[in-house]
């Protein structure tokens, strides 16, 4: 069991090598472009604008609404047909679950603030890549969020836990193991996603969500400076 | 646009001058880059300035529709991304991007760029499909014509997915074989308004301009599609004059296009 | 004692821990988790006293009472016009406050302002429920003919507009375009083409690098390269005749 290696050669507890980069789409609000290994997940953020229609509004706040899409040459197999699917549909939602909890939208009653997420590439946790790029697009649009939300994927591939499982792990994965998408907010360590595929102990779903924050800390500095990097590049020189 | 500002834009043109301080026949400066999407068989990233768009090819071995047995498959697809634009909506395909993917389609198409009976493995049995998906990153105008180029990157630099010894694929190991291009369609949009004639116009543009005329070249002297856009007529002579300003420019693109390998 | 962790004046991102203590008192931008203030929105870092605040630097416009802004007209109503202000909510423009002149009940609007048409106009009231209403009565308050509009960031307007004027004075004496700058981001322009070019591209500059120091010199200089004209910057300090401009940012 311990000497199961990575195909990658990384350590069981490393995410894939990341980069990270805020205001990539002009005429946005707010836009990021996140990578993970070669996974990459692109987002731009509209608003608050004004919600149409009307009846979808809410007097009391601004609605975040997300939109997760894999561009048709993203996936790993055959092309992924435009347009809504199941699946694209369920991510949409739970990516909006794991971001609204850091978001506040009180200051504008009525409007919308759209994120647009789009893959043009994914091997393996582009539900997470996306979600990472939203939370950086965000926090570019000046969006008032009490913190970043990072996420990862963990899981299992023959009894061993490990951190952002890429493609090809993924693939070993399939009769056994299990895949666990998280997202969490950094400062309060509380967890804004979570769902699994396949089969866990109970024990090691613990351990899996120990060993899971460091890397997880790490993505959150990745988006941290990639905002810094934007304006103080504006600033120094 | 309302009628002034487009007045405006008009006596700007007379004076030979663009709203970016651009001349009526030059391109914004022109950047491709190739081999970016590790999921799909080809893949460009097009840039004219700031304007960015992304094309990316995906190769499968199908059966063929069993009214062309002996012919591969060949879509081309774009989508206006809400991302790239506050005035793109999400939802079904609206007429701009059903209209750029098909007048895109129509010059690799009708030139056939791609040879389909080239693509059949067995007769009614096992043929290539190759789809082609255009979106824009960050749209500024001129979509066919950005489109038309990434997508002929993207193939341009496209290589097929492994086939092993027992029939069977593996896509995720991409073979030295090349799709071979018989030619190399260039879609030019050239614009009207008033007399004035120019090429590669940003969104601003666009929307003051009378008509748009996109005439697809393959060489020095074909011309392998067209597609007239906007409620202004045109005559004779503006086509004549559009013609010559689209070969100037697919000129200028294809020696560009020759460097991308 | 506390103790400031991040520097005034540097950029602060949402989750950031800015200063550990409970004698730091969070603001605007700022928020306290335990003993810790930290940020809620990306900005720049002010420290006043022991007040932590942060200055917004990316987002739309929000609209403000006595702002001067530039709105499109997008749709007209039965009591006046509705325009968009590049910001979440659009703003009304009601007929008492279109012209001079008494518009009857039932008149023609579109005399005055038809769809699509551009004005420079003065936010009156901002009510609680984000009901924005203009006026286009008052001094540099129209409607716009001709000319263009372009946008910029709403964060960066003070520095297009400079100390006292200064910057948007510099761009019209150099280039002889007329320009008038919206709080909400949006400019418009007009002149002689090939100088309105060059006043986009300086324009574009400013937004640019609006934070480096020696801004004002590098504009001169571009200008001066771009137009051939040599800029008197005392001179134009003496004859400043600005209309809607407000005191930006000191360096």
């Amino acid at each position: 069991m311990t000497d199961f290696k990575r195909p990658s050669g990384r350590k069981f507890e490393d995410p894939r090598p990341m980069e990270a980069e805020a205001g990539v789409i002009g005429k946005a609000d707010g836009s990021a472009r996140f990578k993970i290994g070669d996974t990459e997940a692109y987002a731009a953020v509209y608003g608050p604008r004004e919600l149409h229609p009307r009846f979808l509004q809410d007097p009391k706040t601004g609605i975040l609404r997300c939109n997760y899409n894999m561009l048709p040459f993203a996936g790993d197999g055959s092309r992924v047909r435009p347009g809504p699917s199941r699946r694209s549909k369920e991510i949409t939602h739970v990516t909006q679950s794991a971001l609204r909890p850091v978001v506040d939208l009180s200051d504008y009653p009525n409007t919308v603030v759209d994120v647009f997420i789009e893959l043009p590439q994914t091997d393996a946790g582009s539900r997470c890549a996306g979600i990472c790029a939203a939370a950086i697009a965000l926090a570019d649009a000046g969006i008032k969020m009490k913190d970043m939300v990072s996420s990862v994927s963990v899981g299992s591939v023959e009894g061993n836990l490990l951190v952002d499982l890429d493609g090809a792990e993924e693939h070993m994965n399939e009769n056994e193991g299990t895949d666990i998408p998280i997202a969490y907010i950094p400062s309060t360590e509380e967890i804004t996603l979570l769902q699994m595929d396949g089969k866990i102990l109970k024990d090691d779903l613990a351990k899996a969500l120990e060993l899971v924050k460091p890397a997880l800390n790490k993505i959150a500095e990745v988006q941290r400076q990639a905002l810094h990097k934007k304006y103080n590049s504006e600033i120094k020189e | 646009m309302n009628q002034e500002m487009k007045e405006h834009v008009k006596q700007a043109l007379k004076q030979g001058k663009r709203l970016d301080g651009r001349a009526l026949d030059e391109i914004r400066p022109i950047k491709i880059q190739t081999g970016i999407i590790s999921t799909a068989e080809g893949s460009a990233k097009v840039k004219f300035g700031d304007a960015e768009v992304l094309a990316g090819v995906k190769m499968a071995l199908e059966k063929p529709y069993p009214d062309t047995p002996e012919d591969g498959v060949l879509m081309v697809n774009a989508e206006l991304l809400p991302l790239s634009s506050p005035e793109f909506e999400a939802g079904p395909p609206s007429i701009e991007s059903i209209e750029t993917a098909r007048v895109i389609d129509r010059g690799i198409r009708e030139s056939k760029t791609i040879d389909t009976k080239g693509l059949c493995l067995e007769k009614g049995e096992k043929v290539w499909s190759v789809a082609v998906d255009i979106v824009p990153l960050n749209f500024d105008g001129n979509l066919i014509d950005m489109g038309g180029l990434a997508a002929i990157a993207a193939i341009k630099t496209a290589r097929y997915p492994t086939l092993n010894e027992d029939g069977s694929v593996d896509y995720h190991k991409r073979s030295e074989n090349k799709l071979e291009l018989a030619n190399v369609p260039i879609p030019i949009t050239v614009c009207k308004l008033g007399d004035l004639f120019i090429v590669d116009p940003t969104e601003q543009e666009e929307k003051a301009v009378d008509t748009r005329l996109t005439i697809t070249t393959l060489d020095e002297n074909t011309i392998c599609a067209l597609q007239k856009g906007g409620d202004v007529p045109l005559k004779v002579e503006d086509v004549q004059k559009m013609v010559e300003l689209a070969f100037k420019s697919a000129g200028e693109i294809r020696k560009i296009l020759a460097e991308v390998n | 004692m506390g103790e400031l962790i991040a520097k005034e004046r540097t950029i602060v991102v949402p989750g950031q821990v800015i200063a550990k203590g409970m004698d730091f008192l969070p603001s605007n931008g700022t928020y306290r988790k335990g003993e810790d203030v930290i940020a809620n929105r990306l900005g720049m870092l002010n420290v006043e006293g022991k007040v932590l605040k942060t200055t917004q630097i990316s987002g739309r416009y929000i609209p403000q009472q006595g702002d001067t802004i530039i709105g499109k007209v997008e749709d007209i109503l039965m009591s006046g016009w509705r325009l968009d202000i590049n910001s979440p909510y659009s703003a009304v423009l009601p007929l008492k406050d279109a012209s001079f002149d008494y518009i009857a009940k039932g008149a023609d609007l579109t005399k005055y302002f038809r769809l699509e048409d551009f004005a420079v106009a003065k936010i009156t009231n901002v009510t609680s429920q984000n009901l924005v209403d203009i006026t286009v009565k008052g001094p540099g308050l129209k409607r716009l003919r001709g000319g263009r509009i372009i946008k910029v960031s709403p964060h960066k307007v003070p520095r297009i507009i400079g100390k006292k004027g200064s910057m948007v004075s510099m761009m019209k004496k150099a280039t002889d375009c007329k320009i008038i700058v919206g709080q909400n981001g949006l400019v418009w322009l007009e002149g002689e083409p090939g100088m309105e070019a060059i006043t986009v591209q300086a324009i574009k500059k400013i937004e640019r690098e609006a934070h480096i120091s020696g801004l004002t010199d590098r504009v001169k200089k571009f200008l001066e390269e771009k137009t051939g004209k040599t800029i008197n910057l005392e001179e134009l300090q003496n004859t400043n005749n600005n209309h809607n401009t407000e005191e930006g940012e000191t360096q």
